[in-house]
């Protein structure tokens, strides 16, 4: 099961007094004018460190991110980039307001959760500290001491790093989000310098809309694979997950087929997911599928091929037709469901 | 102004093949493992071919970094259509510690040396799993980033519209040239190299460089402490039916 140490009170001895306090700048995450948990979870990877945590939330209109952020347990600081320039979150104009902050206020780690935002702007801005930055942290031995994941999560590195600022992405089903209950003021963020507007800029954004759970946070998956054999099935999926509040994925043989969107897509190239209960429906279960999702609790497979590597790693696996074995899950499940 | 294109290959392990942690725990066995073009490169190189294909760019130049075994790598772009190719020779004890920075420093130095105004890579190398190297790489250059492409349409000569893969959905952008641009898996479909080509990619000119020459300091920036199996998860029970199955979920709590 899960091996890494998630945060815990007993883990705060961990960090050590370093030369230099120890400061944490989080990028908030953000989408839609709402505060992505994820960055809850950043959050909590940072405590793991010690020392002081700041948080900035850039964008246009983000003054309901910030409260919402304001609310989290253990922030020292808020800063808020609230500017028409930053709709869209461009990394050649996000970087610059993050330089700015760092420039201030010298922080020795720079986090933001393993999202496409945060993947985006992070290494830029480590480019430009000439900083060697960590991808998607699993764990934090200590202010300089990394775990993560290589070669699709078939090995586990522990890596120690040299450059006076880390600047992480840290995988959010890996921490367990902080409580909220906190009371941060937010605080103008300092003026990004050098800003370059007319190299890029923002068209549009097609999100998919859905009433389900968020995926990367969802604590039930129900995904499809390509033994789903079209996009009109999904609808069972789809109707199973509303049964017990589940986000719906899907394999990259799903998405590649067409059935589902590719952000539906679990996997090293997709999302990953840790949830309390991942079920996998006409996947077979290869490296890359595993990479995303084999940190669930509990895993159930149903799959008609009895060697598929899926059940290798399921907890519960059922060997049979899902054509029938899912209308008879949506037909039994209620009776079953906990009161 | 027509396109001058640097495009990333990696050479990596297979992506089928199931890797082995050294009993050593200093890494994942390599030697005499099937390696290959990093899958997400091959879509980068099979772009920037195809947007030679529509006449849009002039000349496609591979680059990998890494043991003499990437020029193997760099005659796989060849083959695939890419002109010239360079490497840059980094020995194996340096390898070891060769971080995405390294790497995007390279990139930058050929930027300059070979004029290059789109440098196109993959999203993320499939052993590391970093996905750092388009964005550092824009960073040190200063020029805009557009990262896990699935889209990539140049308008006349100094601009491109993009689509990008993002958490949600996708989102589009527009960037000036000269620019970054990682691929995501969706760009497009890569081509085979035919045995013609494969021939016809001997010929090719291929350069043999040091980071020294292009004046890149590869000092290591991070220490491998250890490599590890991940947690093996322990192995489940089979049921026979769908009760048997949904009771064991509801005697988990997890329905």
């Amino acid at each position: 099961m899960h091996a890494f140490c998630r945060i815990g009170s007993a883990h705060r001895q961990l960090a050590s007094p370093a030369a230099r306090s120890v400061s944490t700048l989080i990028l908030a995450e953000h989408q839609a004018g709402k505060l992505a948990p994820a960055t809850l979870n950043a959050i909590a990877a940072s405590r793991k460190i010690g020392g002081d945590v700041t948080v900035l939330v850039a964008g246009k209109d983000v003054s309901g991110v910030a409260t919402e952020v304001g609310k989290a347990e253990g922030v020292k600081k808020l800063l808020v980039a609230d500017d028409a320039s930053l709709e869209g979150l461009l990394p050649e104009r996000v970087a610059p307001v993050i330089l700015a902050s760092q420039k201030q206020f010298n922080f020795t780690h720079i986090i933001g959760p393993s999202t496409a935002f945060a993947k985006n702007v992070l290494p830029r801005v480590a480019a430009k500290l000439d900083v060697s930055p960590i991808s998607d942290v699993l764990d934090i031995k200590s202010e300089d001491t990394f775990v993560r994941p290589i070669y699709a999560g078939n090995a586990i590195q522990t890596l120690q790093a040299a450059d006076s600022v880390k600047i992480l992405t840290v995988r959010a089903s890996s921490f367990d989000a902080v409580s909220m209950g906190g009371n941060s003021v937010p605080e103008v963020a300092p003026k990004a310098e050098s800003v370059k507007e007319d190299i890029s800029t923002y068209v549009k954004s097609e999100i998919s809309k859905s009433e389900r759970p968020e995926l990367s946070s969802a604590k039930k998956v129900i995904s499809g694979g390509r033994g789903m054999k079209s996009g009109d099935n999904f609808k069972m999926l789809y109707d199973l997950a509303d049964k017990i509040g589940a986000a719906v994925g899907a394999s990259r043989a799903a998405v590649d087929a067409g059935f589902v969107p590719n952000d539906l897509q679990v996997g090293q190239t997709g999302k990953i997911v840790a949830p309390e209960l991942y079920v996998a429906i006409g996947i077979s279960g290869a490296i890359q599928h595993l990479a995303g999702m084999k940190d669930s609790k509990t895993i159930v497979a149903i799959n008609k091929d009895p060697e598929a590597p899926i059940f290798q790693v399921a907890d519960i696996g059922l060997v049979a037709d899902l054509f029938k074995a899912v209308p008879e899950m949506l037909e039994k499940i209620d009776g079953y469901k906990s009161k | 102004m027509s396109l001058r294109i640097l495009v990333g290959c990696k050479r990596v392990v297979d992506y089928a093949v199931k890797v082995r942690v050294k009993p050593d725990q200093t890494g994942v066995v390599t030697q005499g493992v099937k390696h290959s073009l990093n899958p997400f490169d091959e879509i980068a190189v099979e772009e920037a071919v195809r947007l030679k294909e529509k006449k849009l760019a002039q000349e496609i130049i591979a680059v990998s970094c890494g043991p003499p075994a990437c020029q193997e790598t760099l005659r796989t772009a060849l083959a695939m259509g890419a002109d010239k190719a360079i490497h840059v020779e980094v020995p194996d004890a340096e390898y070891a510690t060769l971080q995405p920075l390294h790497v995007a420093k390279i990139f930058a130095k050929l930027s300059e040396r070979t004029q290059a105004n789109l440098i196109l890579v993959g999203k993320q190398a499939i052993d590391d799993d970093s996905n750092q190297t388009a964005q550092i790489t824009a960073g040190l250059l200063d020029w805009p980033q557009a990262t896990f492409v699935s889209k990539i349409e140049p308008q006349g000569s100094d601009s491109a519209n993009i689509v990008r893969e993002v958490d949600g959905g996708l989102e589009h952008i527009k960037v000036k040239l000269p620019a970054v641009v990682s691929a995501d898996l969706r760009l497009n479909e890569p081509r085979y190299a035919t045995l013609p080509n494969i021939m016809k990619a001997k010929k090719k000119p291929l350069e043999k460089l040091t980071a020294k020459d292009l004046g890149v300091d590869l000092s290591a920036r991070i220490k491998v402490i250890s490599v590890a199996e991940p947690p093996v998860r322990e192995a489940g029970a089979k049921v026979e039916s769908v009760d048997e199955m949904l009771s064991k979920l509801k005697e988990l709590g997890r329905i």
